[in-house]
């Protein structure tokens, strides 16, 4: 029956084309959120491209603040944290502390007068098998207020066309704070003399369930004196890295953990804007550097000082910045550990040798 | 039509559609958690990982359902070459429904990740600290993602063919409700 046949063909003709009209669907579907389709989203992969210098990024190190060195030593809590957040590392007691002294830069042979930005990776470990990551920088603020300024100001700076920088400056005025402290602020010669700032805010949670906005920093123990950028300089390109492992071969040294509340009103989403002085700080315990290991084969080297791997009683707050950092940190991380073989050749060419 | 032996169990349909949902949510969750920086991420990421051990134990539950109710048998004029396709795709859907969750949870481990589920569920560690077993089990990850959305594709379209154009209760053997077709009287 050549009717039947026909409409039988036509028929099978039109459930073929449903069925490549609805995978076609699901793949474009998942192509959409894969971003494929979304050439000006802003990825990981952007904001870690656009860090590398134009020579191309440093093989095997961090993307960012490839210079450092670990330490490890204690937390000692004092107790007084624990009315803020109910994070077992809050509790009077020790703890087991993995960290790193950084400059803000993408090249880990690069000299330290040459890096304004210092920083530092912080892991507190809690018995309950929590852990407190953190990574924390010297200004006082940041310098630009969303992650897509962030990757403006990485543009600019890369941009051959000296208006790239003048227009972006125009498009954030929050940036001239930062340059302005750039300037001004007095250098140090030792990481044991600067403070690292969250900057970014975070949300405490107490016993009771209620929340408390706060941003903390670790203030030092050790007397500050200021230096010239020049003066600095003099010291050598790895001065940083030798001051703090004869510092503190010699003594251990210390930082006081001073967590500021905010008021309601405070611009808690904008890490560029400082919350006026003031408000109620809490000194909640004192972080113990006791010992400096290079970062070769040391502890701090495949560590990812991710700022959202927070405990119980610690969570993200409305600022932008931690989930833009979690996320480039993390494609930052797996890019390195890939290039593991191309690490060991770094360190050599900082040592004099060639690869 | 006899449903008895000609249809998956209640269970078995119910896992399957249950599974299908979240392996689709699981998915979309990674490429799209990988290509944000907004602060979704950090949501996206904590529901990666929770679906992605939910996943798995779904997965070894219904391995034990299957091993136990078995499965209806394909139409016998099935051609030998679909047949043997249908085969080999099941046994890579089950390999990989439960390899990934398993290499996820060890590339985390790997990269000294804590392995955190909602409700504050600690896992521990399966393997030791590594960057080079991270960035194998990181690469194995993600290609495999695309393998599973390819072969969940594939799996899909096969559903439509058996249930469109053969119409064969291949389709209806796994359907949630019983179809039309099959409530109505077939003498």
């Amino acid at each position: 029956m050549p009717g039947l046949a026909g409409q039988s063909s036509h028929r099978t003709f039109g459930s073929l084309a449903l069925i490549a009209v609805i995978v076609g669907v699901v793949a474009g579907a998942f192509a959409y959120t894969a971003g494929w389709l979304s050439p000006d989203r802003l990825t990981p992969t952007k904001i870690v491209d656009s860090l590398a210098p134009a020579t191309g990024p440093a093989l095997g190190h961090r993307r960012n603040h490839a210079k450092g060195i670990c330490f490890t030593g204690t937390f000692e809590s004092n107790g007084n944290g624990a009315e803020l957040s109910r994070a077992q590392v809050f509790s009077r007691g020790q703890y087991p502390v993995l960290g790193r002294f950084n400059l803000a830069t993408p090249d880990p042979e690069a000299q330290d007068a040459t890096v304004r930005v210092r920083g530092m990776g912080l892991q507190i470990s809690a018995k309950d098998g929590e852990q407190w990551r953190a990574a924390l920088i010297d200004p006082p603020f940041f310098p630009v207020a969303t992650p897509v300024a962030f990757y403006e100001l990485l543009e600019a700076s890369h941009n051959k066309d000296p208006d790239a920088m003048k227009a972006f400056v125009g498009k954030h005025p929050e940036f001239a704070a930062f340059v302005e402290w750039a300037q001004s602020a007095p250098w140090t010669a030792s990481y044991a003399e600067d403070p690292y700032n969250s900057l970014d805010s975070f949300v405490f949670i107490d016993n009771s369930g209620g929340e408390h906005v706060v941003r903390w920093s670790l203030l030092p123990e050790a007397e500050i004196v200021p230096v010239t950028n020049a003066d600095f300089a003099k010291l050598g390109p790895d001065h940083l890295e030798q001051e703090i492992t004869d510092r503190v071969s010699k003594a251990p040294q210390r930082w006081t953990m001073a967590v500021t509340v905010a008021d309601p009103g405070d611009p808690t989403a904008d890490p560029s804007k400082a919350w006026p002085s003031g408000r109620r700080t809490v000194e909640v315990g004192t972080l113990v550097v006791q010992k400096i290991e290079a970062e070769r084969d040391g502890p701090c080297r495949d560590i990812n000082f991710d700022p959202t791997i927070l405990p119980k009683g610690i969570e993200v707050s409305d600022d932008p910045f931690p989930a833009a950092r979690s996320s480039a940190y993390a494609k930052s991380y797996d890019l390195r550990t890939s290039e593991v073989k191309y690490y060991p050749h770094q360190q050599q060419t900082a040592t004099g040798a060639q690869p | 039509m006899n449903s008895a032996g000609m249809r998956f169990t209640v269970l078995q349909r119910l896992l399957h559609w249950l599974m299908a949902v979240c392996i689709l949510a699981m998915l979309f969750i990674g490429v799209g958690m990988v290509s944000t920086v907004m602060p979704k991420y950090v949501v996206l990421l904590a529901t990666h990982k929770t679906l992605g051990i939910a996943i798995l134990v779904l997965a070894l539950v219904r391995l034990g359902v299957r091993a136990r109710y078995g499965s209806p048998p394909l139409p016998a004029d099935l051609p030998v070459p679909m047949k043997l396709a249908a085969r080999l795709s099941h046994y890579a859907l089950y390999a990989i429904m439960i390899g990934m969750p398993l290499i996820g949870w060890a590339m985390m481990s790997a990269g000294a990740y804590p392995v955190v589920l909602y409700g504050s569920i600690h896992l521990p560690a399966i393997l030791p600290r590594s960057a080079s077993l991270h960035a194998l089990l990181w690469n194995a990850h993600f290609y495999l993602a695309f393998a599973f959305f390819a072969l969940i594709l594939l799996h899909l379209a096969a559903a439509l063919f058996h249930a469109l154009i053969r119409r064969d209760g291949v389709f209806e053997s796994m359907a949630p409700v019983p179809s039309h077709d099959e409530t109505a009287p077939v003498e």
